[in-house]
């Protein structure tokens, strides 16, 4: 969410039990805005808390010019102090994903991998490296993957120049309650991978300034969002199950809205026999 | 001489009068009718939309300056698109939209009762019981746990507060805490443990248990007709199948049905009471694992089949979490000096407040887990958290039977289960692979003279508990499901089970053959030719014989 609405946005997140505690938010701030000037963003996001089982880390973004470039990804184990973390690569996440358990809480951890195949074994016992992965590169991965399957915005809200940049929608008022109900009306902030299988007869409707994303109608599978109207119907929650923590608000017919995650960082790959 | 044309070489060359920036038309009369024309022109209306031009662009102007947007020649087909659908926004107010009650409305409704005091009763009340109340202060915890960046936002703790004070007002209640908040898919569930006042047990479950019998009876009539029916006919074999025993719930008030639970969605709902839970209700809910929808009485999918609707399965997990996850400081509770109920089987089960408790530095909690100690029971592997022997209860209950068959085969004997005691230190909680069961942190690192111990469950996430001199408290917020690093794989279906036992009058044998029947009647006649002959010459020999007597 962004950085200068976080105290208002964390009111609205709170239903889950969630949230940061008065010296966080205080500290934060103050940070979030030296980031801005140190880093020279145009925008900082506050990503959200991962929980290790030792200590916590605090993730913000910092967006560019163009929005839906590649972010900058920041951790921070106190609020106080950031550091930059290295941009994801494809091996990272992919050796990311055969780690299962907590995050211990120390970046400087070192996981031993242990699925490796007897075949695999012989040849990587030449690069003894590859069989240790740290906690950093495993929060690296796990963020990118938490971005790029559940981050999302409200459609509208960001519009796609001729030029290819993408913008902040000044035009945007807020979905109405209606469409604030309907999982079409948010998209996935990443690059699209459905749009182009739509029939030409769908994207004859689509605005191709606002509709250049995928929506959540499609995601498998069917069910793994919750869609909730809270504090008496005036606040739209949604929340992921894939990756319980990620809570998206939406305050309808407002330009309020915004995503954070607090979680221990594991996908629920129980997701199917759960619904 | 007219203008020069683009084209033309002289074209753009100043020329007093002739510069890019004159009129093309240069006498004013010509440049007089020209506007009009021009203004004709775009007043002239639409055929598709009614609307023309010039009222538009006015319009649109008019909203340009009166707003003043930054870069409005970037936003400036917007603000177009903007101002032609106001066109259909009509001003005047009909009758339907005055009518258009949102559900947002409905809802202010009913939190808006909930400031509402009740009057003259409530005046009254207020009197007698402002010096002891069950209502727990539900603000303060909210301020603790705030200090660890856990909670709900303010606004709904004051509502849950309210809704509590409801709750307490309707029902006979002693004690009453917040137990906590579980998420579902279409809503939500706040929770609230409340004892009851000794004496002021439901009558419903009078109500609840006469019905079973008749059912029961009912059902005994109906088996025996059928009984009657089939010895008649000819009957398969009987399978020698039997149930294993029903383990029957604990007692309220005892072990895992010691607190009654109430649950409403939102704060100014109406609260409902959960049903007491059953040890088969427990068992199956360590094996499943199922997101809760938010309506009580949903249907719970899954294998092994759980026996009950979603309210069975939330009150199971609220039993399994809370025995799980409510620890208190050490030394808060004590038990009961009664030295007789020290040989009873299941040790002890009741405690109380501890008045010479002394409450450790915060430092001493966090950084040791045993300072800390459950003080609800634990549920044994049978479901319930005082272990009852399921055999000899069986017996009893059916003497109907051939006694001698059930002795004979009566299943290996149950070992008692045995759990951890009732204020058992946390330390002797196992953790998950190498992730030990608790997290310990004061709540702040920067101010330690104010700061409380926050322990976080790594074995249900989103239990919490802090502690804070004297104060202590617990709660849960999360989906209510246990952590397990390794994936959920459900029960598998249990073997096909043997009908019968196969005898040889009921197993298959494969027809013989041609040749082998044959071969058969071969045999046949020439053992019965044998045996002719043999006749003949015993026939022949007797003959003999008798001849010879005589």
């Amino acid at each position: 969410m962004e950085a200068a609405s976080l105290p208002a946005g964390l009111e609205l997140v709170a239903g889950g039990g969630a949230g940061l505690s008065p010296e966080k938010r205080a500290v934060l701030g103050s940070s979030l805005l030296l980031l801005q000037r140190d880093y020279r963003f145009e925008r900082v996001w506050f990503w959200g808390c991962i929980q290790g089982v030792r200590g916590a880390y605090y993730i913000a973004e910092g967006l560019g010019p163009d929005r839906a470039a590649p972010r900058s990804r920041l951790y921070s184990l106190n609020c106080v102090e950031w550091s930059l973390l290295p941009p994801a690569t494809k091996e990272m996440v992919a050796q990311a994903e055969q780690l299962k358990g907590r995050f211990q809480g120390d970046p400087s951890f070192e996981y031993e991998n242990p699925e490796i195949n007897a075949e695999d074994a012989e040849g990587l016992i030449e690069d003894s490296k590859e069989l240790l992965i740290k906690e950093e590169a495993r929060l690296v991965a796990t963020i990118e993957q938490i971005d790029r399957a559940v981050g999302i915005i409200p459609r509208g809200a960001f519009v796609k120049t001729p030029l290819g940049s993408v913008h902040e929608n000044r035009n945007f008022e807020g979905l109405s309650l209606t469409e604030a109900k309907k999982l079409s009306s948010y998209f996935h902030f990443t690059e699209p991978v459905n749009l182009k299988n739509k029939t030409l007869l769908e994207k004859a409707d689509l605005d191709p300034s606002t509709d250049f994303l995928d929506s959540l109608e499609h995601d498998v599978p069917q069910g793994s969002w919750t869609v909730q109207l809270e504090k008496g119907g005036t606040v739209v929650v949604l929340r992921s199950l894939l990756w319980l923590g990620l809570t998206f608000y939406h305050v309808p017919m407002t330009k309020q809205y915004g995503y954070v995650y607090f979680g221990t960082g594991e996908k629920n790959l129980d997701l199917p026999f759960m619904l | 001489h007219g203008p020069y044309q683009p084209h033309e070489p002289g074209y753009g060359l100043y020329q007093p009068g002739y510069s890019p920036y004159d009129d093309q038309i240069p006498d004013l009369n010509s440049q007089k009718l020209a506007i009009e024309n021009a203004k004709a022109y775009l007043l002239e209306s639409s055929t598709v939309s009614g609307l023309n031009l010039y009222d538009h662009l006015a319009n649109m102007l008019t909203k340009i300056l009166d707003e003043r947007p930054t870069n409005a020649v970037d936003i400036i087909e917007n603000i177009s698109k903007d101002v032609k659908w106001a066109q259909f926004q009509k001003k005047m107010d009909t009758l339907r939209d005055e009518h258009e009650i949102l559900p947002t409305f409905e809802a202010a409704e009913k939190r808006k009762a909930l400031f509402l005091r009740a009057n003259g009763e409530g005046a009254e009340e207020l009197e007698e019981d402002i010096g002891e109340t069950p209502l727990p202060n539900v603000m303060e915890t909210a301020f603790y746990f705030e200090q660890a960046g856990i909670g709900l936002s303010k606004d709904e703790s004051y509502h849950i507060y309210l809704a509590l004070k409801n709750l307490i007002t309707v029902h006979p209640i002693q004690t009453c805490r917040f137990w906590g908040k579980i998420l579902g898919l279409e809503m939500n569930y706040i929770i609230a443990e409340v004892q009851y006042r000794d004496g002021e047990e439901e009558e419903e479950e009078g109500e609840e248990e006469e019905v079973t019998e008749e059912e029961e009876k009912g059902m005994g009539e109906i088996e025996e007709e059928d009984e009657d029916e089939e010895k008649e006919k000819d009957e398969p074999p009987k399978s020698t199948y039997k149930p294993p025993p029903v383990i029957p719930k604990e007692e309220n008030g005892t072990g895992a049905n010691k607190y009654v639970y109430f649950v409403c969605n939102e704060p100014g709902k109406p609260w409902v009471k959960l049903p007491p839970v059953t040890p088969a209700q427990i068992v199956c809910a360590r094996k499943i694992k199922k997101f809760f929808t938010g309506r009580l009485d949903a249907p719970v999918v899954s294998f092994p089949p759980f026996p009950g609707n979603e309210a069975n399965y939330l009150r199971a997990q609220i039993a399994r979490i809370s025995a799980g996850t409510q620890i208190s400081p050490i030394g808060f509770y004590q038990f009961a000096e009664e030295e007789g109920d020290e040989d009873e089987e299941g040790g002890r089960d009741t405690f109380e407040e501890n008045p010479d408790f002394q409450p450790l530095p915060v430092a001493e909690m966090v950084d040791s887990l045993s300072t800390w100690v459950h003080h609800v029971q634990s549920i044994l592997m049978q479901g319930r958290c005082v272990w009852l022997n399921p055999i000899q209860k069986s017996e009893e209950e059916e003497d109907d039977e051939d006694e001698e068959e059930e002795k004979a085969e009566e299943p290996e004997e149950l070992q008692q289960e045995v759990g951890p005691p009732l204020l058992t230190p946390l330390s002797e909680d196992e953790g998950i692979q190498n992730i030990p069961a608790w997290t310990a942190q004061p709540s702040t690192n920067l101010i330690p003279h104010h700061a409380a111990a926050i322990l976080q469950s790594n074995r249900w996430p989103g239990a919490y508990a802090f502690a804070s001199g004297r104060n202590f408290e617990n709660i849960y917020f999360g989906w209510g499901h246990k952590y397990s690093p390794e994936n959920h794989s459900p029960a598998l279906p249990p073997p096909v089970q043997a009908e019968y036992p196969s005898g040889p009058e009921i197993t298959e044998t494969t027809d013989p053959t041609v040749e082998e029947e044959q071969a058969f009647k071969a045999a046949q006649e020439k053992a019965l030719a044998a045996e002719e002959e043999e006749e003949e010459e015993e026939e022949a020999a007797e003959d003999d014989e008798e001849e010879d007597d005589d």
